[in-house]
């Protein structure tokens, strides 16, 4: 199994001007994996997807790749590695295909026909000789992910591949990481501050918050274990309040501003629904959410405000 | 390496701020040596004026050569900042881009970028130096013709022509070697910051103490000259000393090249374990 280990960190952690941007962080990523990395804004995931590839050095705690410390045998370990952290950037006086020409040139050199290859994929071909300075968000995004897959790496690190990008824009991007890990053997992580988002593609994930890891697994047993939460809404409120709590229990009822959180299974949600709807209540919003998904908004509203 | 190098010559020389100290060369000298060429000898005539009458001097001696020499004698005001504007941005330019992202995620070292990096830096000065050369002594030559060259500088030097064409190359050998000085102070600053301009305005400041430290008759100034790189920044003014003074050129040369491996060492060292958060 360790040889499955692709990056592996123990203790990581970072301290900017004594804030801890990222502490006691253990995470596993293994082969084949598509790791999502969650974490709401400010929580640490740049910071730590720094680390890994190798722009900061961290305050403590050590990280493996391939089973390489990357403290002391740094370029073996970022041999079959591709990445891109925050917003990408390019030389934007230069053309896509020159960009990729450069990165390549740190790699051992990128063949002409391994540039067109890696930028058909992302869609970017017509547009290869046109300056980065004329590209869109989007375009540069996929740019971003075509030099991380340029020297055909194993393992492919992207740090909010999505972010700015409209609805199809995601699903492309989104279809491209399955296309990768399915069909061309990649071990993905992506960090996402949108817990559907890592739904979608991740197989495990961990979560961040505020530096600290969260929790860390498989993405299905995640979300399924633990106690289901039903948000209703309605009117008349107390006689809702009423309801509820003796049908199901008032233990397992929570007050949330004008909502009420209800711990239950998802397969009673139509049993109470023709209850409530009986009793005359005028039913607003029946919102079924799995506990991670409520804990995961909390945190995010919680630091939003 | 040559790799690196290759690319990084292409990062430089396919940017516009490469070619803005070329474009002003390409338009000042010129305009300088026209300017001169339509003025005449006047110049040189008034300042000679007191001497006609005790020397008989021969042939003409306001000349290509003159004017060429007298070019490369301003060259320590102006030069310098064109090459710091290149210089300070070669490390500072990809923090402000963004794009240490994309080439220091990479499985080679810093201290390999880093060398591609300064080598790109010296051989932008090099080329810069002598296209300086070649265009202000080329010009000056086809507008105003040949002759014996007069420098000024220390009374008054009349070197016959035949022994004036080398004088002008390894004056500009050594200008661009005490150009590189500079240049690696601004590399050194370049590797602190996220933008260029504090680089370009640090060494600036640094050459405009250091040069007031270094021609300001002050005792305590003395005493500190021998450690300042200006003292012996205008080495290549010396060779159109006669007899040239190797000794005293050799000893400056050394003394810049100690100043290049000194800030170009702590730059690497700053540059290696550099936290990279743009
Ligand atoms: N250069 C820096 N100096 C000081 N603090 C920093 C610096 N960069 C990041 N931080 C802090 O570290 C913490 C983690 O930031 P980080 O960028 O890693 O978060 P993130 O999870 O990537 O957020 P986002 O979703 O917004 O990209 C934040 O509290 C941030 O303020
Ligand atoms: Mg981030």
């Amino acid at each position: 199994m360790t040889g499955d280990l692709i990056l592996q960190t123990k203790n990581l952690g970072k301290q900017y001007k004594r804030r801890w941007a990222v502490h006691h962080l253990d995470l596993e990523v293994h082969r084949g994996d598509v790791f999502g990395f969650l974490g709401p804004n400010g929580a640490g995931k740049s910071t730590t997807i720094r680390m890994l590839l190798s722009l900061i050095r961290p305050t403590e705690g050590e990280v493996f790749l391939f089973n390489y410390s990357l403290a002391r045998e740094r370029e073996k370990a970022l041999r079959s590695i591709g990445g891109i952290v925050e917003k990408p950037d390019f030389y934007l006086y230069l053309s896509a295909f020159r960009n990729l020409e450069i990165v390549g040139s740190l790699n051992g050199g990128a063949e002409k026909k391994r540039i067109e290859e890696v930028l058909e994929l992302v869609g970017l071909s017509a547009r290869a000789r046109d300056k980065v300075k004329t590209y869109s968000h989007g375009m540069k995004q996929r740019l971003g992910i075509a030099q991380s897959l340029l020297s055909d790496p194993e393992f492919v690190i992207l740090d909010e591949p999505t972010s700015g990008l409209d609805p199809q824009g995601m699903k492309e991007i989104r279809d491209l990481i399955r296309h990768l890990a399915s069909d061309r053997q990649k071990t993905v992580m992506l960090s996402s501050h949108l817990l559907n988002e890592v739904e979608m593609v991740a197989t495990r994930m961990a979560v961040i918050n505020r530096g600290e890891l969260v929790t860390q697994g498989d993405v299905g047993a995640l979300l399924e274990k633990g106690e289901k939460v039903v948000t209703f809404r309605g009117q008349p409120a107390e006689k809702l309040l009423s309801i509820l709590s003796s049908r199901i229990g008032a233990e397992k009822v929570t007050l949330k501003g004008d909502d009420l959180l209800v711990s239950m299974p998802f397969e009673d949600i139509p049993a109470i629904t023709r209850i409530l709807v009986a009793e005359g209540i005028d039913i607003q919003a029946i919102i079924p959410r799995r506990s991670l998904e409520e804990y995961f908004l909390s945190i995010t509203e919680s630091d939003s405000k | 390496m040559l790799r690196l190098v290759y690319y990084e010559l292409i990062k430089t020389f396919l940017k516009k701020r490469t070619y803005i100290g070329f474009a002003l060369v390409a338009i000042v000298v010129p305009l300088v040596e026209v300017v001169m060429k339509i003025e005449g000898g006047r110049f040189l005539q008034y300042t000679l004026r007191s001497l006609q009458q005790d020397f008989m001097l021969v042939g003409n001696l306001f000349n290509g050569w003159f004017v060429a020499q007298s070019m490369m004698n301003s060259l320590w005001v102006h030069i310098p900042l064109l090459i710091i504007f290149v210089a300070g941005d070669q490390l500072a330019g990809e923090a402000t881009a963004g794009t240490y992202r994309l080439i220091l995620v990479r499985p080679v070292s810093r201290t390999r970028i880093f060398l591609a990096k300064f080598i790109t830096t010296i051989i932008y000065t090099v080329v810069f130096v002598f296209f300086l050369g070649i265009l202000s002594t080329g010009l000056a030559l086809l507008l105003l013709g040949r002759g014996d060259l007069i420098i000024l500088t220390r009374g008054i030097l009349i070197l016959p022509e035949a022994d004036v064409a080398w004088r002008f190359l390894a004056g500009y050998l050594l200008a661009a070697w005490a150009m590189v000085s500079i240049a690696s102070i601004a590399f050194f600053f370049s590797t602190f910051v996220e933008n260029a301009i504090g680089p370009i305005i640090s060494t600036m400041g640094v050459n405009m103490i250091f040069v007031l430290m270094t021609v300001l008759p002050l005792d305590f100034f003395k005493t500190l000259r021998p450690y300042l790189f200006t003292h012996y920044l205008n080495v290549w003014l010396r060779v159109f000393e006669d007899p040239v003074p190797w000794q005293d050129i050799a000893t400056g040369c050394l003394a810049l090249g100690g100043y290049v491996a000194g800030f170009i060492i702590a730059a690497w060292l700053i540059f290696r374990r550099k936290d990279i958060l743009t």
